[in-house]
This record gives structure tokens, sequence and C-alpha cells, in this order.
């Protein structure tokens, strides 16, 4: 079922379409109950955009980014990532593009906690072609003075730089921010929005970021809220704002 | 993937105390494999060696006496190799200082140069002069027993006449590696020698004069036995050959070859239960360990990591284990199968040991231990990498929840308390991992019953023995066959308080392809000295007619009571006769055929003679009567029981006791790790339940009694499935061990039960007590932010 309702706003000039899903539907079987994820989703991503995904818990802004990374596999529908259709890859395909392509933010920051900060990141950047060093991406985020310190003596804030970092150091195509600022304080908040917004803008990086936090909403270049396993309304915010700005 | 490898040693510091145990427990395994084999191995080279390069013979052969021309006719014989004949005399001697009665055997050695067959090994001093009549070279062990040197003198009694001999040196030779009196189990240097002197003197003591009594030889490679030995019996008959025998019946190599087989039983069937115990225990163990690593697995997958790199990062991590686990289990192995081998040599008489270490039983070994390692890993990095990486992130959700029998009944609620019910509801809810956890448990319980039961089936073993079985204080053999008569005298002597008379015969038993040479002791019908019980421990009386065999002997002939054995009488006039097998007798040491004696002197066509006789003393008169003793001419030996119980309690201490100390210190260790693991892996997957529930106001006590209770309950429950599993180890074991030198009875008592719970539960409790120190520490804030 097409639920284009709220469509307020285009984002700016036409760019290149990066992601592109139709009629994505996720069925879950927990035991005995099984829980409808997603009921149809279809939306377009476009590359250099921020866009801030909403919803309520439950309504399946996480299982939506999750299979938009290549970490699992949507029950029906397409999902295109440059035209390559993702939804029919293989797991070596994906593990390819997850490698090559996607940067992710865990809401709880998934650090290695045996590995420093810089070897945090230098795990990814071990696999990758051409990335940033390790010590470029954590300048990039205000933490190059804690490289040598182990996730346990960082603040969440911190870990969650880190992992931002982490995310960015492979020179990805997309970030995935799945609530990036769920476990932080407001203060805090605002220090990751703002290196998250910063990579958007100089590296051009297409940025999807899941909350519930309707305030972040306002430093997106579009808005999609979902309700129930759909888009409900996809709108761009009257005027967009940094994350400096921002208060809750 | 320098940062993966990084996090590799990092996980290795920070698990170091999981880590540890299972090296621990990997160690043991291949420590056990390392120590056998090795041991074994060092001893089948050392003997290989000695016997090649001392030439040990292939037939040996006693006889009356023959002319020296007769000797030259053997050469002639097609196969034969080398011959040497040989004059071996029974001799008593007296050594200074040293009251018991000493016996021993004087063999020649040719004038002047090295005998070609059975060569000596000089290991101090030097060889006699030729042409000299009063030295000998003697054997070391005997040697080393009395502290005799080169220089020292011996008086010797040969044929009734005493000789006083000057001692040159000490040797060992390939047949006597296990130096043992003919009659005996066991070596008692102090109490039985080996001396040689040159040929001619011994000859003219012996008088033996231009002839030998006995006659070794080597045969040319590829050659059988058989025929050989069947030429020479025909030769030798009319010079009283007692029939050509071949290494399986010398009595050393017979007594080496029992050793080494018993110790490659030993050498399979032990390392085989230790080796997989600690590969199942690895599996267990190396799996849980990464399961906790689940969260870190998906994260690498979400980052790109493939799965082959994944699991070469925990294929490294299992690798580097098992490289530690196999280098300290080889290390202490080789330390240990050295000492053993040792220990060995003071019942194996060998010029030296050759310690080897065979590459392929460390390969072995470590090859088991990385196999299970990598299995336990493989499951578990397989299931961990098979999750999509969205769903691992996960706490690894309880999928399917059921209402147990315990809610159902609400028997629960009544009566017990929460923490309890969340225990039962736990090890109900995951009953695979419960068994698991109880079956690793119950292992390391089973391997301390395996180490522990045969300390008092040892001991039950010698007493059956020494208590039931051999009942007299003293045992003589005559010279020669004697009149019925002797023992009479003897009971005149002053402390002789019992005296009976027994006739042993040397015999060959054949039942189709298979044969034994052993003796017929013939004893009186029910006799009062030499205890006869059947498989029940109750006393047997023996027909007036009819051979009884010890049941391990009649097993091993295939025979059954009914069927007729042919006998080969070896002594006289050489005969064969049939014989009904008419019982059979349960020993636990020893094998043996037995007749009533004078059915015995009948089947001989001989009067009521005897070999010699059993006495009970009294203490008090010990040293008036053996003087006495010693004073008469036909006795050949005088054994005494009680020192045959020390050596032989003494033996088992030093072998087979020494192997199950190490066993059971090995055992101990493992339950120690795996109680230890356990634990410590129950508690990492549970912080954040525990947290949770300090959170919602359970008390410290409750909270640890969720865990504690839980590694309570499953050792309880471990610890029937230690007692059946380790009793069916110890069934296995002891049937291997059954051998012709001593089947150990299977007695199972309650002190090993006990002794493996009690070290199942000791180990569980250090384990839990460590855990308490943890759970103190349990930080309820980060525990609940972490989400694994």
């Amino acid at each position: 079922m097409r639920t284009r309702q709220g469509r307020l706003a285009e984002s700016g000039p036409r760019r290149e379409v990066v992601f592109e899903t139709r009629g994505l539907t996720k069925v879950y079987v927990m035991g005995e109950v099984t829980i409808y994820a997603l009921r149809g989703v279809d939306l377009v991503l476009r590359s250099g955009e921020l866009v801030v995904i909403l919803g309520p818990s439950g309504c399946g802004k996480s299982t939506l980014l999750n299979i938009l990374g290549g970490l699992d596999r949507a029950t029906e529908g397409e999902v295109r990532y440059r035209g390559r259709e993702l939804s029919r890859a293989g797991e070596r395909e994906l593990t390819d593009y997850r490698r090559h392509h996607v940067g992710f933010v865990f809401q709880f920051y998934n650090m290695i906690p045996s590995l420093t900060a810089r070897e945090n990141v230098a795990i990814v950047t071990d696999i990758v072609r051409d990335p940033l060093s390790p010590d470029e991406a954590l300048e990039l985020v205000g933490l190059r003075a804690r490289a040598d310190h182990f996730p346990s003596q960082l603040s969440g804030g911190e870990q969650q730089r880190v992992a931002i970092a982490r995310a960015i150091a492979k020179r990805p195509s997309v970030l995935l921010c799945d609530e990036p600022t769920g476990a932080l304080d407001s203060k805090t908040s605002v220090r990751v929005l703002e290196a998250i917004a910063q990579i958007n803008e100089t590296l051009g990086t297409t940025t999807a970021l899941i909350t519930h936090n309707e305030v972040i909403g306002d430093m997106a270049d579009r808005i999609i809220r979902m309700r129930d396993g759909r888009v409900w309304r996809e709108y761009t915010p009257e005027r967009r704002r940094r994350p400096r700005e921002l208060t809750w | 993937m320098r940062a993966l490898h990084r996090k590799l040693f990092r996980d290795l510091a920070t698990l170091k105390g999981q880590i540890a145990a299972i090296v621990v427990v990997l160690a043991a395994g291949v420590m056990t494999l390392i120590v056998f084999a090795t041991t074994l191995d060092s001893l089948r080279e050392t003997k290989t060696c000695f016997y090649q390069e001392y030439r040990l013979a292939d037939v040996f052969v006693d006889l009356l006496r023959a002319p020296d021309a007769v000797g030259e006719r053997l050469w002639e014989i097609p196969g034969v190799n080398q011959v040497e004949t040989r004059v071996r005399a029974a001799i008593r001697l007296e050594v200074d200082g040293f009251p018991d009665p000493v016996r021993g055997h004087l063999l020649s050695m040719p004038e002047g140069r090295e005998p070609e067959v059975n060569r000596l090994y000089l290991r101090e001093g030097r060889w006699p002069v030729p042409g000299r009549s009063d030295e000998v070279v003697v054997s070391e062990a005997f040697a080393q027993a009395h502290r005799l040197r080169a220089g020292d003198r011996l008086r010797v009694i040969i044929r009734g006449s005493l000789e006083d001999l000057a001692i040159t040196g000490t040797a060992l030779g390939p047949e006597f590696v296990y130096q043992v009196g003919p009659t005996d189990l066991l070596p008692d240097y102090e109490r039985y020698a080996i001396l040689w002197m040159n040929h001619r003197a011994l000859a003219s003591a012996y008088a033996m004069d231009g002839a030998f009594n006995n006659v070794v030889l080597t045969l040319q490679a590829g050659v059988a036995a058989g025929p050989v030995k069947e030429r020479l019996d025909q030769i030798l008959a009319r010079y009283g050959g007692t029939g050509a025998y071949d290494r399986t019946d010398q009595l050393s190599h017979r007594f080496l070859s029992e050793e080494l087989d018993q110790l490659r039983v030993m050498a399979t069937i032990l390392p085989a239960i230790f080796l997989g115990v600690a590969a199942f225990l690895l599996h267990v163990l190396m799996g849980r360990i990464i399961r906790t690593q689940r969260g870190q697995v998906a994260v690498l997958k979400a980052f790109g990591y493939r799965n082959s790199e994944i699991g070469l990062h925990y294929g490294l991590l299992t690798g580097w284990i098992v490289w530690i686990g196999s280098v300290v289990g080889i290390l202490v192995g080789a330390w240990a199968a050295d000492a053993m081998a040792g220990l060995y040599l003071e019942y194996y008489r060998f010029p030296e040991l050759r310690f080897r270490l065979q590459p392929r039983v460390i390969l072995l070994a470590v090859a088991v231990a990385g196999g299970s390692a990598a299995l336990g890993v493989w499951g578990a990095v397989r299931s961990a990498v098979r999750l999509p990486p969205a769903e691992a992130m996960r706490p690894a959700p309880p999928t399917r929840f059921r209402r147990g029998w315990l809610e159902r009944s609400g028997m629960g609620q009544r009566l017990l308390g929460q923490p309890t019910r969340i225990i039962l509801r736990n090890l109900s809810r995951y009953p695979l991992k419960a068994s698991l956890s109880v079956l690793g448990i119950g292992l390391s319980g089973a391997l301390l019953v395996v180490g522990h039961y045969q300390f008092n089936a040892v001991d039950r073993m010698i007493d059956i023995q020494y208590r039931l079985v051999l009942r007299m204080d003293l045992h003589l053999t005559f010279i020669e066959t004697t009149s019925e008569r002797a023992a009479g005298e003897l009971r005149h002597l002053p402390g002789a308080v019992f005296v009976e008379a027994y006739r042993a015969v040397p015999v060959r038993l054949v039942n189709g392809p298979r044969e034994y040479q052993t003796e017929i002791l013939g004893t009186d019908a029910r006799s009062r000295l030499r205890g006869l019980m059947d498989d029940r421990m109750r006393p047997v009386t023996l027909p007036p007619a009819g051979l009884f065999l010890t049941q391990f002997l009649a097993g091993d002939l295939r025979l059954k009571v009914g069927d007729e054995v042919e006998v080969e009488i070896l002594e006289g006039h050489r005969r064969t006769l049939m014989v009904p097998l008419v019982g059979t007798v349960d020993e636990p040491i020893g094998v043996s055929a037995y007749m009533e004696r004078r059915a015995l002197n009948r089947l001989m066509r001989e009067g009521p003679a005897i070999s010699g006789v059993w006495l009970l003393i009294d203490r008090g008169q010990e040293r008036e009567l053996f003087e006495r003793l010693w004073e008469k001419p036909q006795v050949a030996g005088i054994g005494l029981i009680g020192d045959a119980e020390e050596n032989i309690r003494e033996y088992m201490g030093d072998t087979i006791l020494v192997f199950m100390g190490i066993l059971l210190f090995l055992a101990g260790s493992i339950a120690v790790a795996v109680g230890y693991n356990h634990a410590r892996i129950t508690l990492a997957e549970r912080t954040r339940e525990l947290a949770t529930l300090r959170v919602l106001g359970f008390t410290r006590g409750e909270v640890a009694w969720v865990l504690l209770g839980e590694i309570a309950f499953l050792t309880v429950l471990a610890l029937p499935v230690g007692w059946l599993i380790g009793t069916l180890f110890a069934l296995l074991l002891n049937r291997a061990l059954a051998m012709d030198m001593f089947r150990i009875p299977f007695i199972m008592t309650p002190e090993t039960y006990a002794f493996a719970a009690a070290g199942v539960m000791a180990a569980s409790a250090l384990a839990a007590l460590l855990m308490v120190g943890r759970l103190q520490q349990l930080d309820m804030v980060s525990a609940l932010k972490t989400t694994e």
C-alpha cells in the first residue's frame, strides 16, 4: 500500500538517487508471535541528503535502517542502492557492500571493549580501500587526544563520537545512524549530532538518522515520519537548523 | 587486520583466568598421552637396542648334561646363526652382614672371549682373567642391593661345596632385564643373584667338565623358531633336554613384554579417556567463550568483515590457547615420562634409558586438542555469523518460553522462594546448556573416580593374594624332586609350626594353536597354606583326578570345564598327556594349573615325591630355623612370603600407583578448571540479569544465590553422572589391564565415590568462592548499560 501522504516537500535540486525501496515488508516470527515490522515502505534517498526518520518505538525505523545497511533482509519488496538490487544480493555481496559503502553508528556504540579508540577505528580502516587514517577520523570528531583510551575510559558521548569516526573513516557513501543519541543527555547529544552534520556537509555523505526525538528533525534536509511499519509523512522542515541551535 | 590481531591478544589477556583453566584441561589431556606413550616408546626403544646390541638369544634350552661334541652339531641345524653352550648352576650365596638366605644362578662365560649370544654389558670393573677359577662378575642389581664392588668377596655354595670367590666387576645381560627368581613374580635383588664365571672353572666345580647343560642360540634373519626348536629337541632328548623355548617363554622377556603390553593398554585407554574428556570440555568451554562475544561478532560483520575473516580470528584465538596448552602438556608430560621410565629401570635393568619423545605422539596430542577446540569454536562462530548482524547485535533472545511443570503445578510458588524459582526456571528452559554443564562437571568427577579406584583395588588385590592365597610364611624349594620323608624331617626343626609339602611340575598346556608354559602345582586336596578359591571366594577342594586352572588362563586358552587339555610335561621323561579340566580357580596374581598332589604323582608315574614345602613358622625362632635349613644340602631356595608381599606393594606403589597419582592430580586440576570456567561463564552470561535483580530490590544474598545456587544444583546433579561414567571408564580400564601377571579386582568402594564427589564439590565451591568476590563488585548501572 502506497502511503505518501505528506509529500509536502521535495529536497532541493534533483540529485542522484542513492536508495530506492518499493513495497518493503519485514515479518518477524518470534516464537508463537508474528510481528509485522514493515508493511510496504516506499522511499527514495538522494545523494548528499541528511534525512531524519522519526517515529515512536516499534514503528519499524530500525528495521528499515538495518535493511538499507545490508544488515538484514526484507521479507518482501525491493531495495536498490545506486541501482543495484540489494534484496537479491548474496551474503558475500552484502558483506562487500557493508565493507565499502556503509558506515554504521549504533545506539549503544558497540565498541570492541578490548581495543582503544584508535584501534576501534583501525578495525574498519584495516579492511577498506583508501580510508582516512584513524587519527584523521578521530580529528574530525574532535577526539584526537583521546585516541589511546579504551572504551571503558571514555564517556558515552565520547564513545559515540569514536563510533562516528569509525563509521566515516572508510569514506562511506552512506552513513546510517540508529538512535545515535538515544543513550546520551541533551548536551552530549548536540556534540554528537554536530559531528554527524559536519561529516554530511564536508564529505557529502548521504546520511540517514533514526530518532524518536522530534527536535532532531530540525537538522534534516528532509523528515520521514513512520507509523506502524509504514511511511506516514515526508516533509522538509521549515528551516534547517544547526544542531547547536536545538534544545530539548 | 592489525587491529583485529590486537583484539586477539587483548582478549587472551582479559580472559586469562578462563584461558588458564582451559589450558589446564588441555595440558592435562595432552600430558596423559605424552606420559604413557613416551614411557612406552622409551622402554620399547631401550629394549630393542639392548636386545640387538647384546644379541639376546632367539631360542633357549636346558638339559641335564651333554658332551661338548654335541654342541658342535647344533651349529649344523638349518637356520641357526650363532650357538653358545653354557653351564648353568643353581647356587646359594652368603653375603657378609646379610642374614637371610640368598639364592641365585651361576652362568659360565667363554674363556677369554665375549659370548656371541646373550652378551654382557660390563658396567664396572673387568672380566675374569682367563684360567682363573676364583673370579666372578655379578649382576649389577645384586651388587647394588648389597653395596658390593669389584674386589669384594662372596661365599658361594656350588653343588654343596663352599667356594670363596672374588668379584671382578658388575654386569647386565639382555636375558636378565627382569632379574627374577624362577618361582618369583617380582625381582628381589637382595635375595636372588646372577653370577658369571669362566667356563672351565664352573664346569669343574659343577661336575660338567667337557660338557654343558644350557644352550642359547640366535637364528638367521627371517627363520622361524619352530623347526629349529624341534630339531634341537630331537638332538638333546637323550641328554635330558627339557624342551627348547623361544623368547615368548623366556622369563625376563615374558615379564617385560607383559609390562609393555600393560603400558600399551594404559597408553591407549587412559589418554583416550583424558583427551576425550578434555576435548569435550574444550568444545564446551570455547563455545561458551565465543558466545559471550556474539555482539562483537555482529559488529565486525556490520563493518563488512567476512565470515572467513571472523572465523580466522577465533581460529587464531583457539590456536594460541591450544599452543600454550600443548606446550605445557608436552613439557610436563615429557618430564614426567622421563621420571616414570626411570622408575621402571628399577625393575627392568638396562644399561641406559633411551628416552624418546616421538613426533607422531606430539602431533597426535596436538591434533586431538586442536581439533576438539576448533570444533567447539567452529560451532559457536558458525552460529554467531549465521545470524543477520542486526539480530546478533541484540542479546540472544530467549525465544520460546513456556510455563514449565513447576509453574503449572503451583508447587514452586508455595515451597520455593523467588530466587530458587529463577534457578529452576533457567535450568528447565535451557535444558541443553544445563545438560552440557552437568556432563562437563560429571566428566571431571569421572576422571577422579578412574584416578582413585585403583588405589583401593590394588590394596584389595594384594590382600587377597597374601591373606587368602599365600598363607605360608616360608616357601622352600628343593634342588631336585625329593621323597615325602623330607617334609617329615622338617617338622621337627625348631620354629617350624606347620609343614605342608607340594609337587610342582613344569608343563606346557596346549589347546589347538594356543599354548602356555607354566607349572602344575600339586597340593593337598584342601590345602591349608595355599588357598584356592572359586569366583565367589569359596574354598575349592581338589578332586582325586583332573586339572584346575586359573580362570584367566582357562579363558586365554579358550578352555571350558569338561574339556581335555593337552599337557606336555617338561621334566624328566618328556611326555604329552590329555588331562580333563575339572574346574577353575580365581586368583588375582599370576596364573597356574593345580592338581591334587597324589593325583599329580600318579600322572608323573612316581611315588609320593615332592618339590618343596611351605611352612608356618614361629617368628621368634626364625634365625635358628634359617641356620638349620641352610645346612640342608637339598634346599635350593628359601622364599619369605612377607618379603614378597612387601616387594609387590612397593612395585605397585612405584609403577601403577605413580601413574594413577599423576592421573589423579590431572583429574583434580581438570575438576577445578571446569568448575571455575563454568562459574565464570555463568556469571558473564548472567551479569545483566543479576544486576537487574539487584535494581529490582533483591538483596546481595539473594542475587548470589541465583548464581551459586545454580552452580550448586548442577554440581549435585553431576555427581551421579560422574560416578556412572567413572565406573564405566574404570571397568574398561580394568578389563583391558587383566593379564597373566596380575588382574586387579574390579572393586568400587564407597570411598572412591565419596572422594570423587568431594573433589568435584570442592572444585565447585572454590570456583563459587571466586565468583562471590566478583558479585560484590557487580556495578548495577554499568551492567545495565551494556547490551552484552
